[in-house]
């Protein structure tokens, strides 16, 4: 059998992706997901905040993933559950997704497209290369999240945080909530990369110190944590001499970032981005190899799933129009990132693809405030967007409407932060 | 007496400033939805959150259920309410939306189940 669409992941991109191109007539759609069941991520985020945007009400995160875990089912998308994908094999027309499970043993699976969905995992231990022992006790926040949430599990009693991104955040609670208690939460940056709602509902709420220019500088213990040794930072992120604090602790969660998983991606030979760690894609999420598709956080790693949801959408869409020919390849601009953005997403537009507005998303590289972000074709300013307060931790979401990108020849669009004129 | 906070109501998080009036009504500047000056009022007045953890359960895929309480409850009986939750122990299968405690801590507010979760 040669299947329409391969949905590489069953979390929140696969699942909206999957809703998407079913419903725009695709007929032979698959889901292939490593993990027991389908949901990602969203299974483990049991808090609340979920589906603002998409539903607006605000859900669980097991509620969100039910939602569209239902509207699959309905549609009759068939998943292949506990299936670990190996490999993508470019075939021209076709492309080979090799897989592996207990019960089929190694197979190939033919498709004409695919759409990328795999996620992102979390910065490990060893990527900050943080001096002192390896004793048990140290975690990323994601994997005692799911040993909390799910599991039952609490890994500890005295706990340390280091790194402020969401995942730590949301977790400095959950542990209070469980009893444990929380000292501190040290970020390396000036700010925080969390939400400001987070730091706010999360730390505010329960006491819990949020020690920005920290940084933890030796790990304690032989065979369980007995403690980290805190230390302020200069504005190079060099440890300060003579602030050092010793800080005794049973346990410590990291929360130091997320990475695109796209090991897959690189390996099929697909066009990355260094900025995002993830490919390069275009305003239906089309990727350098035609037919190949990627949307959510192996794109770039988003702040809120209610976006991954929509850019699922876009991927959806740009994989039923490959699927009748209908997909146009000529690029008509391309996005840049100007002074105090780190990154845009799409990479590329082929506006003729586009529907009444092209969304492109970016993060500001430093906190900045009253600022407007404007958007240039040339020298000639074509969309601006004023804003109060720019954060790291918050995407932004910048709309231009088609009929204005429509008034100029192709062409670089470059997005900078600018002084606010009024 | 003015106070500047941040809105939780949603991911945007707005920068309000409430000042509380003579006649004790409030003034809310900043928001952009009235859900926030709502959010900023009940803060002076009755600051709540909506709970959300997790139950034990048996025979399902996972030992943990998550829960949340259907309602915001007030941010002062938030460990009683944890306490309470806790004790609680429920069996698969539950669906979304099942009532795991009735009228917790006398709130008349349920805790809720989050996920469906079959019989295994």
């Amino acid at each position: 059998m040669i299947y329409d669409v391969v949905i590489l992941g069953g979390g929140p991109a696969g699942l909206a992706a999957a809703v998407e191109v079913k419903k725009e007539g695709a007929e032979n759609v698959l889901i292939l997901e490593r993990d027991r069941e389908l949901g990602g991520i969203l299974n483990q985020c049991i808090h609340n905040g979920f589906g603002l945007h998409t539903f607006n009400e605000e859900l669980t995160g097991p509620e969100y993933a039910e939602r569209y875990v239902d509207q699959v089912t309905s549609l009759g998308i068939p998943c292949f559950l506990d299936t670990m994908i190996l490999d993508m094999v470019d075939q021209g027309d076709l492309k080979a997704i090799h897989v592996i499970n207990e019960k089929d043993g190694y197979r190939a699976i033919q498709t004409k497209t695919v759409i990328l969905t795999m996620g992102c995992r979390e910065r490990p231990s060893g990527a900050i290369g943080i001096p002192g022992y390896r004793p048990s006790g140290v975690f990323t926040a994601g994997t005692v999240q799911r040993f909390v949430n799910m599991e039952g599990y609490m890994p500890g009693k005295e706990v340390v945080i280091l790194g402020s991104g969401d995942i730590g955040l949301i977790m400095a609670r959950r542990m209070t909530l469980e009893g444990a208690h929380v000292k501190a939460v040290c970020e390396l940056m000036p700010y925080s990369n969390g939400l400001v709602r987070n730091i706010v509902q999360c730390l505010d709420d329960y006491g819990i110190p949020l020690r920005l220019s920290h940084t933890i500088t030796f790990i304690h213990g032989k065979d369980r944590l007995e403690g980290v040794t805190v230390a302020r930072v200069d504005e190079h992120l060099k440890a300060i001499p003579g602030t050092e604090e010793f800080i005794p602790c049973d346990t410590l969660l990291l929360s130091v970032g997320l990475i695109p998983e796209n090991e897959i991606t690189r390996n099929a030979g697909i066009e990355m981005d260094p900025r995002t760690n993830g490919a390069v894609v275009g305003e239906l999420r089309q990727t350098s190899m035609p037919g190949v598709f990627a949307c959510g956080n192996v794109v770039h790693v988003h702040d809120l799933v209610d976006f991954v949801s929509e850019e699922a959408v876009l991927a959806g869409k740009g994989a039923a129009k490959y699927l009748t020919g209908a997909l146009d390849t000529h690029v008509t601009f391309t996005p840049l990132n100007g002074d105090g953005i780190s990154y845009v997403v799409p990479q590329r537009v082929c506006l003729k693809n586009a529907e009444d507005q092209v969304t492109f998303y970016m993060r500001v590289r430093q906190v900045f405030k009253n600022k407007v972000v404007n958007a240039y074709i040339g020298e000639t300013l074509i969309a601006s967007k004023k804003e109060k307060k720019l954060l790291p931790a918050e995407m932004v979401n910048f709309k231009i409407a088609r009929d204005v990108l429509a008034q100029y020849p192709a062409g670089e669009i470059r997005f900078v932060i600018e002084e606010a004129t009024n | 007496m003015k106070k500047d906070m941040t809105c939780i109501v949603c991911p945007i998080g707005c920068q309000m400033t409430i000042e509380e009036k003579e006649d004790s009504t409030y003034e809310v500047t900043g928001y952009t939805c009235k859900r926030g000056s709502k959010y900023a009022i009940n803060e002076m007045t009755n600051p709540t959150r909506v709970i959300p953890t997790t139950v034990v359960i048996y025979n399902a895929m996972l030992p943990r259920l998550p829960v949340k309480t259907a309602e915001p409850i007030p941010k002062g009986q938030i460990f009683e309410a944890m306490a309470a939750i806790n004790q609680v122990v429920v069996e698969a299968p539950i669906k979304t939306g099942d009532i795991v405690l009735k009228n917790l801590l006398g709130l008349g507010i349920d805790v809720v189940s989050t996920r469906t979760m079959n019989k295994c």
